[in-house]
């Protein structure tokens, strides 16, 4: 594996509509090959960055580097850069084959290439089968499919997919995720997914960037933004997390009721200052060891079974929510629990995020 | 549906079956009607004289049809594009004539046309002294009236599709590399045609029997076949051959709207059948 190399350089991308900022001096780089999530809450901006890869959005201010080139001005059906609509937005007066084609019949290529190029992607994307049928003919997922060979068959450098799996049933979306991923692999093209599934993004993708406001958070692997979140909205917008509130001190959190909650703090929180400990669940034991640095007692309001593991909801005095426990059906057999019961709660300090609250 | 029914047979079926009637007698010698079987009626609408007229109904009802169809495209479209609060409002300002009379609407353009009307008042403003143009009382007059007056029902026809076309259709072809022309002329295109093809037929077809407008604007010089039905009834006092001329109207009316009925029915048809399949 060589040193991964930098496609496209989003270089302090701002957006405005009128007086609302949609996108707020972002900057990003995205590697060549690599999978990337562009994550938030509606109305981060995500989808605003995408239409400007796209050449469907001008920005205000910075500069779109693709291969150290400046794309900003250039028009969408000028950059190498192909977009997968979240309506799928396919042709309905064409069949499976002509939605495929028409892209490659724009480049202007011999009808020869275009059909040998046009067997290959539905081959790839199993579509083989209803490339005489008409959109409407297809169920969801075969659209779906459809929308990404017609971008794909164009050899894009970057390929950007605004929320694909949106428009598909829980069940097809978690195969779709495992099915992206291999297409991605197989055929080679960086890959940038806007999503506002916190999940999808920890699956697909080999980095992400979540966004708020306009504005970057955190850019990082799924599992560096899921260990350590760079504030409380990612920690709390990515999976589960418990939060007590207090205010800093000099080896953790003083929470509203005087217990303390060890944890490295972050430079930056002053003692005194108001502050947030966080968890994961399953980071949390149930009747830990008696050296554990955390340690909570609690009553169990709410057990839900999920196979693999047990979800406990367990009211203590450290904060007004119920903490959320998983625990692993293993551990759940050795000893278990049920509602009503009291119990003891414990976590490391090393499994502790501190953030300003 | 059955009182519906009744009124339809009541007042459109048994005037049309009385005037189909009419076409199969001959005239009396002193006007009126003899009531002896004949078929000259439909003989005589052959006869190279009115076929001409109705070939050149035809001529100006299509090129009538034609101006109005680029220009309420254009307008329909311009309005679709709009920003969706204004629609309504330049919708409303394209149906407005039609809050008006048509002979009144058709009089201001003689008011605008006339040999020291309006325009030529304009153009002697902006300097111009030579002879006003003749513009009243020509051909290209008629279809300007003819235009005018139909050109709602095609902003109309034209704007329902184009509204509902999912922008991202457009989007995507540029996407995949075409020109805002050719997305034109591949993706929107194709997906407005059955509103063209409405709206045309509404013009083609009220435009062809029209008789006000070139009586009006064409000053009798330039006969289509409404003009010729209408001197048949009441000038000529012939009958059965303005019968024969208006039944052999109808019939064009009717090819060109079964044969749009067809086309539309064919689209539907396939959809259905897609949806059956699928």
């Amino acid at each position: 594996m060589s040193e991964p190399r930098t496609l496209l350089a989003i270089d302090k991308v701002s957006k405005n509509f009128g007086r609302v900022t949609a996108v707020d001096g972002i900057s990003l780089d995205i590697r060549e090959n690599e999978f990337f999530a562009l994550l938030g809450p509606s109305g981060c901006g995500k989808t605003t960055l995408l239409r400007m890869l796209a050449g469907f959005e001008t920005p205000n201010g910075g500069r779109i580097l693709l291969d150290g080139r400046d794309i900003a001005k250039i028009p969408p059906n000028k950059r190498p850069v192909n977009l997968m609509f979240q309506s799928y937005a396919l042709f309905p007066h064409m069949s499976v084959r002509a939605n495929v084609s028409y892209g490659l019949e724009m480049e202007r290529l011999p009808a020869n290439e275009i059909r040998s190029r046009v067997d290959a992607i539905l081959a790839t994307t199993e579509l083989v089968a209803f490339a005489d049928r008409k959109p409407e003919q297809l169920s969801g997922g075969q659209k779906q499919r459809v929308a990404l060979a017609r971008a794909l068959v164009k050899r894009p450098r970057l390929l950007l997919l605004d929320e694909p799996l949106g428009a598909l049933d829980k069940k097809l979306r978690g195969a779709m995720q495992l099915e992206l991923k291999r297409l991605q692999h197989e055929v080679g093209i960086t890959f940038v997914i806007v999503t506002h599934d916190q999940e999808e993004s920890l699956v697909m993708a080999d980095r992400m960037a979540v966004l708020r406001d306009g504005k970057l958070l955190q850019c990082d692997t799924p599992h560096a933004v899921y260990e350590r979140p760079a504030d409380r909205f990612v920690a709390d917008f990515i999976g589960v997390m418990n939060f007590v509130p207090g205010k800093a001190a000099a080896d953790g959190v003083l929470a509203a009721n005087g217990a303390r909650i060890s944890g490295t703090v972050p430079a930056i929180l002053s003692p005194g200052a108001a502050a947030v400990a966080s968890v994961r669940p399953e980071r949390i034991r149930l009747f830990p060891p008696p050296e554990t640095a955390n340690r909570v007692a609690g009553i169990v309001e709410a057990l839900a079974y999920h196979g693999l593991d047990l979800q406990l909801h367990v009211r203590t005095a450290l904060s007004q929510k119920p903490f959320l426990v998983r625990v692993t059906a293993d551990a759940a057999d050795r000893r278990p629990v049920t509602s009503g019961d009291a119990v003891e709660l414990g976590w490391d300090a090393a499994d502790v995020r501190i953030f300003a609250d | 549906m059955a009182p519906a029914l009744a009124w339809l047979t009541a007042l459109m079926m048994v005037p049309c079956a009385l005037v189909l009637a009419l076409a199969f007698f001959r005239r009396g010698i002193y006007g009126g009607i003899e009531y002896t079987f004949t078929l000259e009626n439909f003989g005589l609408v052959l006869d190279p004289l009115y076929a001409g007229i109705f070939l050149n109904s035809a001529r100006i009802a299509g090129t009538a049809t034609l101006i109005a169809v680029v220009i309420g495209y254009a307008a329909a479209y311009a309005i679709a594009a709009a920003p969706r609060r204004w629609q309504p409002v330049f919708l409303f300002f394209a149906v407005l004539p039609f809050w008006s009379n048509y002979l009144i609407r058709t009089y201001a353009w003689i008011v605008l046309l006339n040999r020291e009307g309006l325009i030529t008042q304009l153009l002697r403003w902006f300097g111009y002294t030579g002879e006003p143009p003749s513009m009243l009382y020509t051909e290209g007059a008629v279809i300007a009236g003819l235009v005018y007056n139909y050109l709602p029902f095609v902003i109309l026809a034209c704007y329902a599709p184009l509204s509902r076309l999912n922008p991202e259709l457009a989007e995507a072809s540029r996407d995949l590399g075409a020109s805002a022309m050719t997305t034109f002329r591949r993706v929107i295109l194709p997906l407005t045609v059955p509103g063209i093809a409405a709206g045309a037929v509404f013009v083609f077809v009220l435009s062809i029997g029209n008789f006000v407008t070139p009586a009006l604007l064409g000053g009798g010089r330039f006969q289509m076949i409404g003009n010729l039905v209408y001197d048949q009834f009441l000038t000529a006092n012939d009958w059965p051959f303005g019968a024969a001329l208006a039944m052999a109207l109808i019939a064009i009316m009717l090819l060109v709207l079964m044969a749009q009925a067809l086309a539309a029915d064919r689209a539907a048809g396939r959809i259905a059948e897609a949806k059956a399949d699928g």
